[in-house]
């Protein structure tokens, strides 16, 4: 067996994906190691929300392999079961249930049976209630706890969704531009969060906030039209010619 | 001089029907031979009158054929009583000096009866005129009485037109092809024949030849032939069903085009769209009104008029529904469907307050009513222009859309509303128009479908079910597709008429568009990719 | 079970279920019980009346559930009333017997006329009314499953959904106008005589179907309440506000939908079944997509997502239609037509939406 597959979370291998004749993916290959985080840089058109449309089965690849936890071919799933099977994400423009309140929202989020039949019973039992008030605590919106999701701002509804993230306890955390939109002390904050949820689950973050991904500390994958251009730690990364020229600018 | 000519070429083709010059004194002895009342003999007489092309002969024996034909047994000399009752001399045609004394009537029975039908049909064949001569013709084809074999075969050897000569033939063929004394070969080639003439009749007559009443050559032959036929039919019956499903398909196409536009490219969905192809058609009926009343001589031209006017009733109504609901429920499709679905109420009732709730009658011009016959391939002229006007229509649109600045302006704001307002482009009148447009074009195909359709209040909606499963099947926001769409679902549904009968062929049409929706949601030319998700 | 039903109540509801209560015995009563004479009688015509506007809104409540919680905007319900209609038609037709105008014991007179023989297997089993009562619910359920099955698992949503729903009424509306479909083609099923035993004309028979009708409405309502109040109704919410979120969150949104379709579906038959006996005939008619289309505007004129709007707008809707097409037949579909436009433009959360806003409680659609 191949020990990349055997060892990772997740396992892209020659992943090719294309709308119209545009290709989005381009041969992508991508491994996360369990427990890892990652954070995928690149222009925009790179094929970033494209990789995370294919790993939680929003879009299928035309070719390629995409493997979860060794052994789990995600290719033939679809959203929900892929969700089940301990992935979660984060959109890039925040996408929450506006029409319920924040507990309410965590409690949808929360971790537990999915079915339609299971769900007619056991609504806010007290273990629910205190795990939402948990992760209420840990993403600082307890005083907005009764209020409708609709009315956040969008940086509490980055939270919220960061949150939801949290309640739902996946094995894989794919997280969209999460600072967008969020003060310095957030963004810190968020970074200080994502890290120390690593290690426990594996985290994959996409964010064009260069101080951000620097804080991360952790290994960095630069893409670029569908395909790995360049991966390895932030300064081996930045340092890249290529890397310089697509994306950061000299 | 013109009369002259056509009096020498009835004399010439006299001279050259009539088969032999008969001389008086043999006139006298056949004429004497149906003087009798023994009927073998009167039948043969018959026959020898028919075959002799004595003048008159034909008055004769559609006299006996009366029971008008008496004889004097004294000298066995024919009288024909008149409608009058006045007597007259076969011979000669002439009153008699007195009233004839002691006449019999020439009896008929049912074998004399037979002959006498076969005479006269052979008799018609020699007519003067051509016409006549091919329905004498078609009657023996449909008889196939073996007594006017040997007429036929007179008049094919002298016969100068090819057509009726054709007739003749196929007539002979008929005959032959199930008389069993006839010569192999003669019945092989009749078969031929009549595979070639490749008709319903033909057929019928080709499949009735069988081991029983033929040798086997001839039913090989005729087998080979009817199947030549049946192929043929089911050519033409194919190219029907497709010309039907041609002009089904123009229909809807006039019916979806508009909507094409508005649900298809601005996603609004309009439920008073059939509503708009009401309008239309009733401006049609308004301007034939005007028309009949003023100045009648124009009527072919009310079409025409009516197209211009009818886009602009439709068009400006659609302007004010967007204006005054629309506009308010941008994004928010499911309301847009309930408070149009109002609006086509409120229409509806306003027709009916106003033009009463029967049928209307729309008149067709000079140029749309008539059938082109293409041998046995039926056209008729209203479907051949509505077929030739949905399609400019569409064109049209098309030119509109891809080559005038508003076409762009309108591809604009469709597409990125708020990148087209940045560019200074006013997205309010452009939704505005954009909607007119596609109203004023479901007014033009209200114009098209009064020619085919009842005018009524309900006109609309017998075709907006229709026509957004066209939209939807052909591919949103994409007008080939609606064109593709039409002309599929028109065909589809004439093909499976035939197969499941009209009514359970538009279910199943339905049932099969409901699955296909379902496998590909976005129609036939979808677009794919991120943008179609937000 | 009763806990279940009766969880989270609160005044509205309450108010709903007592109303209803109150309706069910006092119009039998002001009906059978109280003198001809009176001024508080309340005549034979107006029980059928009041009864037909009941199971109309038992419908809009079946309505409400898919679309208020849901999203689903089915423009094709008045198919399960129908459906649900011609079940108990075909019941009560067996039950004429041979008192039909050609007194065959077993085929209602448009077989004998039509010259078949035999019953349809179709027929089957029709005379016994459990039998029917089963197939008034199974048969719009069993539709609604395989429909939306298909629908949901290719995410057909939206206005193409609504199309397809009314498409799919459509194409019934055209296969029972077919005589040899055996349900009466054009001229439906009617000239009942008796309903499990008792006579459908008379006035107790009415009486106790109107208090029947009454019971289902609450009944039906304390089930669309109890759904749309549990985990069930939180994750239908979501659905509609944001499907593929939903999904991304791991839940199967079509099993979701199918479940609400097919409870929907199944209501909205026990509304014709209900329907039918009062009004004393079914035709295809029933399926025409302006009927479904019809329904909608009740739910709209009610207030969407609030169960209680959506049986008072049936009921008021249906009120002014009867008022309207009395006095002045021509002014009801400009009535009706005004109701679409205003309401969708000025009052698009319905009245009791309006009065909830009104009165500072949020809408139960919002949250529970």
């Amino acid at each position: 067996m191949n020990p990349d597959l055997t060892d990772s979370i997740l396992y892209l291998d020659a992943v090719s994906v294309s709308f119209d004749g545009f290709r989005a993916l381009n041969d992508l290959s991508l491994v996360v190691g369990r427990g890892e985080l990652r954070a995928i840089i690149g222009p925009n058109g790179a094929g970033k929300t494209t990789m995370m449309d294919v790993v939680t089965g929003k879009t299928r690849p035309d070719n390629g392999t995409v493997v979860f936890d060794g052994s789990t071919d995600l290719t033939a799933m679809d959203e929900a079961a892929i969700a089940a099977l301990g992935i979660g994400r984060k959109f890039q423009k925040p996408t929450v249930f506006d029409g319920q309140t924040v507990e309410d929202n965590l409690l949808l989020a929360l971790e537990g049976p999915r079915s339609a039949v299971s769900s007619l019973f056991g609504w806010r039992s007290r273990v629910a209630v205190e795990q939402v008030l948990d992760v209420l605590a840990i993403v600082r919106l307890g005083d907005l706890r009764a209020k409708l999701a609709g009315s956040l701002s969008h940086g509490q509804k980055q939270w919220l969704e960061i949150g939801m993230l949290l309640a739902q306890n996946p094995k894989l955390l794919l997280v969209d531009e999460p600072v967008a939109g969020m003060t310095d002390a957030e963004t810190e904050e968020t970074a200080r969060l994502l890290t120390s949820i690593a290690g426990d689950h594996a985290v994959v973050v996409v964010e064009h906030d260069m101080s951000f991904v620097r804080t991360l500390n952790c290994k960095v994958t630069c893409l670029h039209e569908g395909s790995v251009l360049a991966e390895g730690s932030i300064d081996l990364v930045s340092a890249n010619d290529r890397v310089i020229d697509v994306y950061l600018g000299r | 001089m013109m009369r002259a000519i056509l009096l020498i070429l009835g004399l010439l083709s006299c001279s050259l029907l009539s088969p032999l010059p008969v001389r008086a004194d043999d006139s006298a002895a056949l004429l004497s031979r149906l003087a009798t009342d023994n009927y073998g003999d009167i039948e043969s007489g018959i026959t020898a009158l028919a075959s002799s092309g004595l003048a008159g002969s034909e008055i004769i024996l559609n006299a006996l054929a009366d029971g008008r034909l008496s004889y004097r047994p004294s000298d066995k000399a024919l009288f024909i009583k008149d409608a009058s009752g006045a007597w007259m001399e076969a011979a000669t045609n002439a009153t008699p000096a007195s009233v004839p004394m002691g006449l019999k009537p020439v009896k008929v029975n049912n074998r004399v009866r037979r002959a006498l039908e076969a005479a006269l049909g052979s008799m018609t064949l020699m007519s003067p005129d051509p016409l006549k001569r091919i329905a004498a013709a078609d009657a023996v084809f449909k008889s196939r009485d073996a007594n006017t074999l040997a007429a036929l075969d007179a008049v094919i050897s002298k016969e100068a037109d090819a057509t009726v000569k054709r007739h003749f033939e196929d007539a002979r063929a008929a005959v032959l092809m199930l008389k069993s004394d006839a010569p192999e070969a003669d019945r092989v080639a009749a078969a031929n024949t009549l595979g070639a003439r490749g008709d319903q009749d033909s057929l019928a007559l080709l499949s009735s030849v069988t081991e029983a009443n033929a040798p086997a050559n001839v039913v090989a032959s005729a087998s080979l032939a009817a199947k030549g036929i049946e192929r043929r039919l089911a050519l033409l019956s194919t190219a029907q069903n497709a010309w039907y499903g041609l002009s089904l398909g123009s229909v809807l196409l006039l019916a979806a085009i508009g909507l094409a536009i508005t649900f298809g490219v601005m996603g609004i969905i309009n439920m008073a769209h059939g509503e708009m192809v009401m309008l239309g058609a009733y401006t049609t009926f308004v301007v034939q009104e005007f028309i009949r009343a003023k100045a009648p001589s124009l009527f072919d031209w009310s079409l025409p008029i009516a197209i211009p006017l009818a886009f602009c009733v439709s068009g400006l109504v659609g302007l004010l529904i967007e204006r005054l609901i629309i506009r308010h429920l941008y994004g928010r499709p499911l309301e847009t469907l309930l408070a149009t679905w109002g609006v086509s109420l409120v229409l509806q009732q306003a027709v009916r307050s106003i033009f009463g709730a029967n049928n209307r009658e729309v008149g067709a011009p000079s140029y749309m009513t008539g059938v082109w016959d293409l041998g046995g391939f039926q056209i008729t002229y209203g479907r051949l222009w509505i077929i030739v006007f949905s399609l400019a229509v569409f064109l049209a649109l098309l030119v509109v859309m891809k080559g005038t600045s508003l076409g762009l302006r309108m591809r604009a704001v469709i597409q990125n509303r708020r990148m087209a307002a940045a560019m200074g482009i006013r997205t309010p009148v452009i939704d505005a128009l954009t909607f007119a447009l596609g109203s004023g074009v479901a007014g033009i195909a209200g114009v098209a479908l009064s020619q085919i359709d009842n005018v009524s209040p309900n006109l609309g909606q017998s075709y907006i079910i229709d026509s957004f499963l066209v939209v939807v099947f052909g591919g949103v926001g994409n007008l080939w597709g609606t064109l593709l769409g039409a002309l599929s679902l028109g065909l589809a549904n004439k093909f499976l008429e035939p197969l499941a009968g009209a009514v359970l062929g538009k279910i199943v049409l339905l049932a099969i568009i409901i699955l296909f929706i379902q496998r590909r949601p976005r129609g036939l030319f979808a677009l794919k990719g991120r943008a179609v998700e937000s | 079970m009763i806990a279940f039903l009766f969880r989270r109540f609160d005044k509205t509801a309450t108010g709903f279920i007592l109303a209803l209560a109150l309706i069910a015995v006092l119009v039998p009563v002001f009906n059978l019980v109280v003198s001809e004479t009176s001024a508080f009688h309340i005549p034979n015509y107006l029980v059928a009346l009041w009864g037909k506007y009941l199971s109309y809104a038992l419908l809009a409540v079946a309505l409400d559930l898919v679309w208020g919680y849901c999203g689903i905007l089915s423009l094709g319900h008045g198919a399960f009333f129908a459906l649900g209609g011609y079940a108990m038609g075909m019941y009560l037709m067996r039950q004429i017997g041979a008192r039909g105008v050609y007194a065959n014991p077993i085929l209602p007179d448009f077989m004998v006329f039509l010259n078949w023989k035999e019953l349809p297997y179709t027929w089957y089993f029709f005379d016994h009314f459990a039998y029917a009562a089963l197939m008034v619910v199974l048969v719009p359920s069993l539709l609604a499953l395989v429909f939306g099955w298909f629908a949901f698992r290719s995410r057909v949503t939206g206005v193409y959904l609504s199309i397809i729903t009314q498409s799919l009424t459509y194409a019934l509306l055209l296969a029972f106008f077919r005589n040899d479909m055996g349900f009466g083609g054009n001229n439906g099923l009617t000239d009942f005589k008796d309903i499990v035993g008792a006579s459908i004309q008379s006035p107790s028979t009415r009486a106790a179907l109107f208090a029947l009708t009454a019971v289902f409405l609450a009944l039906g309502f304390l089930v669309a309440r109890a759904l749309v109040t549990s985990r069930f109704g939180q994750v239908l919410a979501a659905i509609r506000d944001a499907e593929s979120r939903t999904r991304f969150l791991g839940y199967r949104v079509e099993h979701y939908k199918l479940l609400v379709f097919v409870v929907s579906a199944a209501m909205a038959g026990i509304a014709g079944a209900l329907y039918v006996p009062q009004v004393g005939i079914i035709n295809p008619s029933e399926f025409a997509p302006a009927n479904s289309i019809e329904a909608v505007i009740w739910v709209a004129v009610g207030g969407r997502g609030t169960l209680v709007g959506a049986a008072i707008g049936a009921v008021l809707v249906n009120f002014a239609k009867t008022w309207l097409t009395g006095t002045s037949p021509e002014f009801w579909l400009y009535g009706l037509g005004a109701l679409f436009i205003l309401v969708t433009l000025f009052l698009p959360k319905g009245i009791v939406g309006a009065l909830a806003a009104r009165f500072g409680q949020r809408g139960e659609g919002d949250a529970a």
